[in-house]
């Protein structure tokens, strides 16, 4: 009884320092990034290296930031971010509501294009897509980047919404539809309140993804003026290759924003993954 | 006969209702899926560049693609395979051990979690403009480190055979929404079967072995579904590290797949090149879906 009860004090120790040993290879390269943003130009090549800043070099910030117009693309990252964010928030919900809710014809084989849709790889939609706006001479704009989040938000979101709208029992919504209540007024006034926490989760997931995305404004913005911080980072890591410093001072800065926000939600970051892995 | 009535008004109130609440992804799925597939697919079939208007060509950008004379279809293949063969089984592996390690009964079990997902909100520019930094072959961490412990150092992203392994190593450190859902799932392990084993006198081991991962195996199918359909679709790396180099040791299927598009702007063999990727990806779903009876345990006996 005794060696067992030791064993397992043995492989909870070792579990623990697994975990912390983990941990601090998860956030070494991070916390190398901070660091090296606060050195000089000296200090960054110095050997053996600093660990850590005694005299952090703030300035650095201010140099990465003026040399290209970083607030301008911080701008027009929350312009972009806000009207996706908008659009997915509307549209995602109604689609789900009408997918999980009203009962109608066809509603089973448009959720089955939706989720099939789920899995087209981007490559393969993007050139066609990328010509049609060209043919209409929005590229270089901000329509092609926010149309599609006005356009159900992408299957994602419809498919997390539907998963909790369909949680809700019906007779909530069955007695209010007998008092007359329309359907807009069940979803407004019933389903959207108790579904507050789904919602978020769209959110702060639309917010991730459309402040990380990559390859659609690398395809549709041309002007630098109208870059989002994702493009500006990439120009600026082109431009200044061996200035190590401001570039992980650039760096940092774009990351900021998505951090504070998965410290603030971090809970319903993981309520929404957890989500995608089941039924799927 | 008046309730019968009713219902059928009610019913047909409700398809013009459930219509106009879908319509948004209804509308969606007909812009911005099913009609650029087909555009791509009448695309892919022609010679359509930015100065010319599109000329059928019959299958040539394919027979291109297949017969060599494109020799980055092979390049980019071969190399995107090696990557999803590496990639795709690490991380799972790595996912599902960090997974199990936080189902014991750890303490701060959440701030293990947080610790380990958070490399994974890094937007992935961000995420390259570090990695660049430590792989610096003179100046990086990683041949820091590697120096002080006596080991040998290495070219990393910048050479042509450490490249795509240090990618699959990279990869490792964003698993984070996999290991979440590796987690959840493990929630759902009947701790009856667990005990049961316990009582036989069954130790860790065999419980891994005949409870947890038999029981896991709808999670594991998903994750790898969704890994291969992830790792085939690779492209920000290699655009902001590598661009596709050296000597296109990098040269990902979609990097290369970008590249005939917006930098030669050969929309139609850029075309072809996707609807491959399309059908590779497909027949791969296909396959794992078919394998699946062999390997996935349903608990509710069926499919689903």
């Amino acid at each position: 009884m005794n060696g067992a009860k030791t064993r397992k004090q043995v492989v909870l120790a070792l579990t623990y320092a697994v975990l912390i040993l983990g941990s601090v290879l998860s956030l070494l390269p991070l916390y190398w990034m901070v660091r090296s943003s606060l050195l000089s130009s000296a200090q960054i090549f110095e050997m053996p290296p600093i660990w850590i800043p005694t005299e952090p070099k703030w300035e650095n910030y201010e140099k990465a930031l003026t040399i290209l117009p970083f607030n301008r693309y911080f701008m027009n990252s929350i312009v972009i971010v806000a009207a996706v964010l908008l659009g997915t928030v509307i549209t995602s919900s109604l689609c789900a509501y009408g997918l999980s809710r009203v009962q109608w014809r066809g509603r089973g084989v448009l959720f089955a294009c939706i989720m099939a849709s789920m899995m087209l790889p981007t490559a393969v939609t993007l050139i066609p897509t990328f010509l049609v706006w060209n043919q209409l001479g929005v590229t270089n704009s901000y329509i092609p980047l926010i149309a599609p989040a006005w356009f159900g938000g992408g299957a994602f979101y419809i498919f997390l919404l539907r998963q909790f709208y369909m949680g809700i029992p019906r007779d909530l919504d069955e007695s209010a539809y007998i008092d007359g209540a329309s359907h807009l007024t069940i979803f407004s006034r019933i389903i959207l309140p108790i579904t507050r926490p789904s919602m978020v989760v769209v959110g702060l997931f639309t917010f991730l993804n459309t402040w990380n995305d990559f390859l659609a404004p690398l395809v549709y913005i041309n002007d630098e003026k109208r870059y989002t911080l994702a493009l500006g980072l990439q120009l600026f890591s082109g431009m200044y290759k061996a200035e190590w410093h401001l570039l992980m001072a650039a760096s940092c800065v774009v990351l900021v924003p998505v951090m504070i926000l998965f410290v603030l939600g971090q809970k319903y970051f993981i309520e929404g993954i957890t989500m995608t892995g089941i039924k799927g | 006969m008046t309730p019968k009535h009713a219902l059928s008004a009610k019913q047909k109130r409700d398809q013009i209702t459930g219509m106009l609440f879908s319509a948004p992804c209804l509308l969606g799925f007909i812009f911005f899926a099913a009609l650029p597939m087909v555009i791509s697919l009448y695309l892919s079939f022609t010679d359509y560049t930015v100065s010319k208007a599109p000329n059928w060509v019959g299958l040539s950008n394919y027979v291109n693609m297949f017969s060599g004379a494109d020799p980055y279809f092979y390049k980019s293949l071969q190399v995107t395979v090696y990557y999803v063969v590496l990639a795709v089984p690490t991380s799972l592996i790595f996912a599902f051990a960090v997974a199990l390690l936080l189902n014991q009964n750890v303490k701060v079990k959440g701030l293990f979690r947080t610790l380990f997902y958070v490399p994974s909100i890094v937007p992935v520019v961000a995420m390259s403009a570090i990695w660049m930094w430590i792989f610096n072959p003179s100046l990086g961490l990683a041949n820091l480190l590697m120096k002080a412990m006596g080991l040998p150092t290495s070219n990393w992203i910048f050479g042509e055979g450490s490249v795509i392994p240090t990618l699959v190593g990279i990869n490792l450190w964003s698993t984070g929404p996999t290991m979440i859902i590796f987690l959840a799932g493990l929630q759902d392990v009947p701790r009856q079967l667990l005990e049961a084993v316990e009582i036989d006198g069954g130790g860790p081991w065999s419980k891994l072995r005949h409870v947890t991962i038999p029981m896991m195996t709808p999670t594991i199918f998903y994750n790898l579904v969704m890994g291969f359909i992830n790792g085939f679709q690779v492209f920000t790396q290699a655009y902001v590290m590598t661009q596709g180099g050296p000597n296109n040791a990098s040269s990902f299927y979609v990097f290369y797949l970008y590249r005939e598009a917006f930098k030669f702007s050969k929309y139609g063999s850029a075309c072809a090149i996707a609807w491959v990727l399309f059908l590779i990806i497909m027949a791969l779903t296909a396959v794992l879906f078919k394998l699946q009876s062999r390997w996935v345990y349903y608990s509710g006996g069926e499919n689903g």
